[in-house]
């Protein structure tokens, strides 16, 4: 009888925790992000206030980018994934591949004076599988330490090695390369994709970058340029801009940003296709993409609002105290000259350009 | 000849049998079935012909030289339509792409112009809406994509194409690439075997010639970085071997060195050469320390009593009866050096890149696995080249991992 009763009393209490597992897995959701310091921002950002208000509780995890692990889930059917942070050239990839479910029929809440989404985000940041959540640049940084004389203002000073002697850090891909080439050729921002599209444009880029080629360090991951800065490795560096920062404020590293001719491109967040909860995942876009959203994240790190309600709302750093507004990119004094990444002219060319680039590269 | 044993012969044959299958399962999971995906994707691409088969099939007898007659039109626009309500024309244009630089937005943007456009003359309405339909370049690439079965990854994948008159030919000079690669990583894998060989027999002898204890000892300092992570120690020889790093610090305060020409040791074919060297060691270490162990050290003293100098009884005696581990660690290094990427990805620099990294970036950003499964395909028949070359000379029977 007693075995009977305490039996009894097990399967109660393991259908209790069945049911309630069961009723937390439906109020979770997968997010996966870049991991380190952006990370950290977008959890303290609004991931936790979003976990208040919904009670969807996130589970975050770290990649490195990339379509590789997102066609894997959905070739295989086994979508574990819910939403992802991405670049603007593997969102406009994956959307071709079908990897994304469309987010084009999405609620976006309106900026705080009421002014609808479509019209308070900047043109191009609403794409057909993916809402646009911050600014970022690819800029040329260099360490002072390891500079004689005056101080390099412009991306001429970049390619210039007689007046600024020392080794080079550069992005391992075409991509910003060619376009630091050519306007440090003195070719004005707006000119330069229009004369990549020519033969002698294209040439003429791979020529400049042949004037340093023997002074360059590749680098392939963010973490590396402030790391070879520091190290002295390499006296000027092309760099994100939130790394950069990042060294500046937290580590304290006298590393200088110069804003001339920086490259901006703007960072994504989508749905995987076939997410296991999108209603879910459609709610946290929805979420992470107010203007509140993004101006908690850049009062953590360097990346900016991509909602034109956003910049002016920005403030200091939490922790750090520093004045977010000068490190923005889209600060007007960063602003006067720069280059708006063109992902479309990418999409057509880069299985071609990165062959060339590597071949290049090897010879 | 006894009955017993034939009644056992059954269960005997069973229980081995029984025994070898969750092996069997598991490779067949792991290793072949993959292996087979992979194979069949570098020649199986059927975006094209699923998404426009009317197209494909009017365009079967067009003759290549001039503009398609307009029902191709007509049946493109069709399919054009078709496509992007069922969302495959992001990987059609993509494949095409791929065939012909600079296509991708085509496919897309007529889809989306061609409701409500006039479509009396369809040639000339979808020329309107690009130009691009009007070059004969664009259709050739959409045939030619449209095979369902291809060959064309393989040519890809050893710098070849296919040329205008159909045959084939090599693509041009400021793109070919994976020929130097993989040249270059047979190169890089045979240097680092060789490394690997010249530090690695010296201390295998030590190892295996002093006490047991000492032995011990050497071994957990042999295996140590064997059980570090990769990245930690590849991350550690940059900080070593970089500009400012240890090595060159050390150099320069001994006075070999001027401050301002401090040695390249990073960024370059020598990082890549000391930090694969590094990494692949106890590969080596540990098989020819398992055969020497097995030597008897008589030998060597008959040697000496018969007459030879030391340098003749190694040569003659000690030497060829460690074959067996010398062509394991070889064999061993040379292959696992074949497929390495992160080494080289960190510590190389632009002449450090090898085929596997071409391979991971066809798998991971560019997501032309067609491609990627290519050239693998390529770089494992070059392992079974390597494999039936040293069965030939060396014989494989003769291997010994102990």
């Amino acid at each position: 009888m007693k075995t009977n009763r305490i039996l009894k009393t097990f399967l109660w209490v393991s259908a209790v925790f069945v049911l309630a597992g069961w009723a937390r897995a439906e109020q979770t959701l997968t997010v996966v992000s870049f991991g380190g310091s952006y990370a950290r921002a977008c959890v303290e950002g609004y991931h936790k206030a979003f976990t208040e208000e919904t009670g969807i509780r996130i589970k975050l995890e770290d990649y490195n980018g990339g379509l590789a692990q997102i066609r894997a889930q959905v070739d295989s059917g086994a979508v574990h994934w819910d939403v992802v942070d991405t670049e603007s050239a593997p969102l406009l990839t994956g959307c071709d591949e079908g990897l994304f479910e469309y987010v084009d029929d999405l609620e976006l809440p309106p900026g705080p004076d009421g002014t609808p989404a479509s019209e308070d985000f900047f043109d191009g940041m609403l794409n057909d599988c993916g809402v646009g959540t911050l600014i970022y640049s690819t800029v040329i940084a260099y360490n002072p330490e390891y500079i004689e004389g005056e101080a390099p203002t412009s991306i001429r000073d970049f390619f210039d090695l007689e007046k600024y002697p020392g080794r080079r850090g550069m992005f391992r891909a075409p991509t910003t390369n060619l376009e630091f080439a050519l306007m440090g050729d003195g070719v004005p921002p707006d000119k330069v994709f229009e004369e990549l599209s020519t033969d002698e444009g294209m040439a003429r880029a791979f020529r400049k970058l042949d004037s340093i080629k023997e002074q360059v360090v590749w680098w392939e991951t963010g973490a590396q340029p402030p790391q070879m800065l520091a190290d002295g490795e390499v006296v000027m560096s092309t760099a994100w801009n939130g790394r950069i920062f990042n060294a500046q404020v937290l580590e304290k590293q006298p590393f200088v940003i110069i804003w001339d001719s920086h490259i901006r491109d703007t960072g994504f967040m989508a749905i995987v296709a076939g997410a296991p909860n999108l209603e879910n995942a459609r709610k946290f876009v929805a979420f992470a993409t107010s203007t509140r959203a993004m101006v908690g994240v850049a009062n953590r790190i360097s990346y900016a609002p991509v909602r034109r309600s956003g910049l002016p709302l920005v403030g200091k750093h939490v922790e750090a105290g520093v004045d977010m507004q000068p490190h923005m990119p889209t600060y007007p004094d960063n602003s006067r000259n720069f280059l708006w990444n063109d992902v479309e002219w990418w999409s057509e060319r880069q299985d071609e350009l990165t062959e060339r680039f590597n071949a290049w590269l090897s010879r | 000849m006894n009955l017993r044993g034939q009644g056992n012969g059954l269960g005997q044959r069973i229980i081995p049998v029984g025994l070898v299958l969750p092996l069997v399962a598991f490779i067949l999971v792991t290793f072949v079935i993959p292996l087979a995906t992979m194979v069949v994707q570098s020649i199986h691409d059927p975006e094209v012909a699923d998404a426009f088969p009317r197209t494909l099939a009017l365009l079967a007898d067009w003759e290549d030289s001039d503009l398609p007659s307009p029902d191709v039109y007509e049946a493109m626009a069709v399919e054009l339509v078709l496509s992007r309500e069922n969302r495959s024309i992001g990987k059609v244009a993509t494949r095409v792409n791929r065939i012909e630089s600079g296509t991708r937005s085509v496919f897309a943007k007529t889809a989306r112009r061609l409701e409500g456009a006039d479509t009396t003359d369809m040639p000339a309405a979808m020329i309107q809406i690009d130009t691009r339909w009007g070059d004969v370049a664009l259709w050739r690439a959409i045939s030619e994509a449209g095979q369902r079965y291809t060959a064309r990854h393989y040519l890809q994948s050893i710098d070849l194409e296919r040329g205008l008159d159909g045959g084939i030919r090599s693509v041009s000079e400021d793109r070919r690439i994976y020929n130097t690669l993989y040249l270059r990583t047979v190169y890089v894998s045979l240097a680092v075997t060789l490394l690997c060989f010249l530090i690695g027999y010296p201390i295998a002898f030590a190892i295996s010639s002093v006490s047991d204890s000492l032995a011990k000892i050497l071994l957990v300092i042999v295996l140590v970085p064997f059980w570090t992570s990769l990245l930690v120690r590849t991350t550690s020889w940059l900080v070593l071997l970089q500009n400012q790093g240890v090595i060159n610090d050390i150099l320069v305060w001994i006075g070999l060195v001027d401050d301002g020409s401090r040695l390249a040791l990073v960024h370059n074919m020598t990082g890549t050469l000391i930090a694969m060297t590094h990494v692949l060691l106890p590969f080596m270490i540990l098989p020819l320390y398992a055969v020497m162990r097995s030597i008897p050290p008589v030998y060597m003293r008959a040697a000496a009593s018969l007459g030879a100098n030391p340098l003749q009884a190694f040569a003659r005696v000690y030497f060829p009866q460690s074959l067996p581990g010398v062509s394991a660690g070889c064999l061993l290094v040379f292959i696992l050096s074949l497929g390495y990427y992160i080494t080289p990805a960190l510590v190389g620099g632009a002449k450090g890149q090898l085929i596997s990294n071409m391979i991971a970036y066809h798998i991971q950003t560019s997501l032309n696995w067609g491609l990627a499964a290519a050239i693998s395909v390529v770089v494992l028949l070059g392992v079974f080249v390597c494999y039936f070359l040293f069965d030939r000379w060396v014989g494989i029977d003769k291997l010994k991992l102990g």
